[in-house]
């Protein structure tokens, strides 16, 4: 009698188990079916000239269709862009972190908790809206759109995202590091800097790549700020162009649509690797 | 009998943690330089809280007050900074918490680089091989000493925790039970060591472990419930003490 209570308590383990796994599995399925559409559809459009080439011009294009040629040209106009915008949203990092180390530092403090709570509305804030209020804040008294304007939208929307990154991994250090640092009779400046900080190096630096990869495919913001632009451009104080842009882009031309994918497949690959880089980070760190 | 001046005196010492409960109650007591002396007591007596006290650890904590006096070489260090304090108080923690991203080198000069002052090549190179000569722990590491201090064992780390701690020559050594996490044989060689560093520095160790203040200490203090219940040479308490309580708890009936 107990025997068989027993084999009938591990058959419905079994089952639960069973159960369990495979809508684990189903929750995996939309990452692989998109994963497998991109690289499908984009894995014919990579090419060497995909990444020299800029924006074909409508004029080769026409040629190109005429001559039953495939379409010409690539993103690297959006390539240049982006890591032109991102490389002066690095700002955020700094800004980021000391907001963070405020904020873990001073956790019981009503101000900090004010900030810490703004954070929160900021991380929530629709991305198109702070497009928007970028162009009013930069675009419109600069008269142009601009690479500025285009890094002062992703800034915005990288610093909650470090800001949260740096306060948990502080939060997280053993009291007894901070107190060690303090009982040496260092200030808390110093402590923050020479001990707290490069002890929690692991996991804001996994923020900062996260921050990264969330803000590279940010494609509303910048159609306000940066506006986009065909050929590839170094200066900072004029329209300029991103990938996700570009996708939008050839979306809307059909003579461009077959460079959709192959765009797209290089942005996906892109923040993929970024990921799995802050994954890596975090885990070797957690060691 | 002459008298030696005092290096540390708690003078009606009080902590208290909420505004109704006292953790340590009108401590006074007048330390020796030169001396070891071990604070015993159950759990949660004040022991540690009254250790922490000494280097104004609980000026972090804003909920926590610390009333009365406590001179170091006759100055109330309740009304100095604490930076000052912490310099010539050091202090060893339970857990070995060398700085993870640190050398065994820059740990051991730890205490130099976080108060800003900078020191010379031989400075520093000095300094390390005196510091880790008198914890022995010069002849294990000094091939490595470019190495993280994560990697040595627990022992090691405590013992390099304290030569960072030597570095800042501290006239105050606080030891908040320095070996509860260690085997028995890093325990030893602590105990040996401190017998050694006595020569130089002033050791307060909290410690549950009756047999090592019998060992180690010349004077002991037993707390209770926040208040010192006595405070003598060790021996006398060990083999004769004065009050009811430190009796039962020396004989194991309480804690």
């Amino acid at each position: 009698m107990d025997k068989l209570k027993i084999q009938n308590r591990l058959a419905k383990d079994k089952a639960m188990k069973l159960v369990v796994c495979l809508l684990a599995a189903l929750t995996a399925v939309p990452l692989f079916a998109i994963l497998g559409e991109v690289f499908l559809r984009g894995y014919d459009q990579l090419s060497w000239t995909f990444f020299t080439e800029p924006t074909p011009t409508a004029y080769r294009v026409m040629k190109a269709i005429e001559n039953g040629e495939p379409i010409p040209g690539g993103i690297v106009n959006g390539i240049v862009g982006t890591m032109i915008m991102l490389a002066m949203a690095v700002v955020a990092v700094p800004l980021g972190i000391l907001c963070g180390a405020f904020l873990a530092e001073n956790s019981k403090s009503r101000f900090a908790k004010f900030v810490s709570y703004l954070t929160d509305l900021l991380q929530g804030t629709p991305s198109v809206i702070i497009g928007i209020v970028v162009y009013i804040w930069v675009v419109v008294p600069m008269k142009g759109y601009s690479a500025i304007a285009g890094s002062v939208a992703l800034i915005i929307m990288m610093l909650p995202l470090i800001i949260r990154s740096t306060e948990e991994t502080l939060k997280i250090l053993p009291a007894s590091l901070k107190e060690a640092g303090l009982a040496l009779g260092g200030n808390r400046a110093r402590v923050m800097l020479k001990v707290q900080l490069p002890a929690a190096f692991g996991g804001i630096f996994t923020g900062v790549l996260l921050a990264i990869s969330r803000v590279i495919g940010e494609t509303a913001p910048l159609m306000f700020t940066a506006l986009g632009c065909s050929f590839v451009r170094y200066a900072i104080d004029k329209p300029i162009s991103a990938v996700p842009l570009l996708i939008w882009e050839f979306f809307n031309d059909p003579n461009l649509q077959e460079l959709i994918w192959g765009a797209s497949l290089f942005l996906l690959l892109f923040v993929l690797t970024l990921n799995l880089t802050a994954k890596y980070f975090a885990k070797k760190w957690n060691q | 009998m002459e008298s030696v001046k005092p290096i540390l005196e708690f003078k009606k010492t009080c902590v208290s943690y909420t505004k109704q409960t006292m953790a340590v109650k009108y401590v006074s007591a007048v330390i020796e330089p030169n001396t070891i002396t071990a604070i015993m007591g159950p759990s949660g007596c004040g022991k540690s809280t009254l250790l922490r006290a000494v280097n104004l650890m609980h000026n972090l904590y804003p909920n926590i007050r610390v009333d009365g006096e406590i001179l170091l070489n006759g100055e109330n260090i309740l009304s100095m900074e604490p930076i000052d304090v912490r310099r010539k108080v050091g202090m060893v923690f339970q857990r070995p918490a060398p700085f993870p991203t640190m050398s065994i080198y820059n740990n051991v000069l730890s205490g130099y680089s976080l108060n800003g002052i900078r020191l010379s090549k031989t400075e520093k190179d000095a300094t390390v091989e005196r510091c880790l000569k008198s914890v022995a722990l010069w002849d294990e590491v000094k091939d490595v000493l470019n190495k993280k201090g994560t990697f040595l064992s627990g022992g090691q780390q405590q013992r390099l925790c304290i030569a960072r701690a030597l570095a800042m020559k501290p006239d105050v050594l606080l030891m908040d039970e320095p070996t509860s996490a260690l085997d028995p044989i890093a325990t030893a060689h602590i105990e040996e060591l401190m017998q050694e560093l006595q020569k130089e520095v002033t050791i307060l160790i909290v410690t549950h472990n009756m047999g090592q203040a019998m060992r180690i200490s010349s004077k002991s203090m037993f707390m209770y419930l926040g208040e010192l219940v006595e405070y003598g040479d060790t021996e006398t308490m060990f083999t004769n003490p004065i009050d009811e309580r430190t009796k039962v708890y020396l004989t194991g009936k309480m804690g």
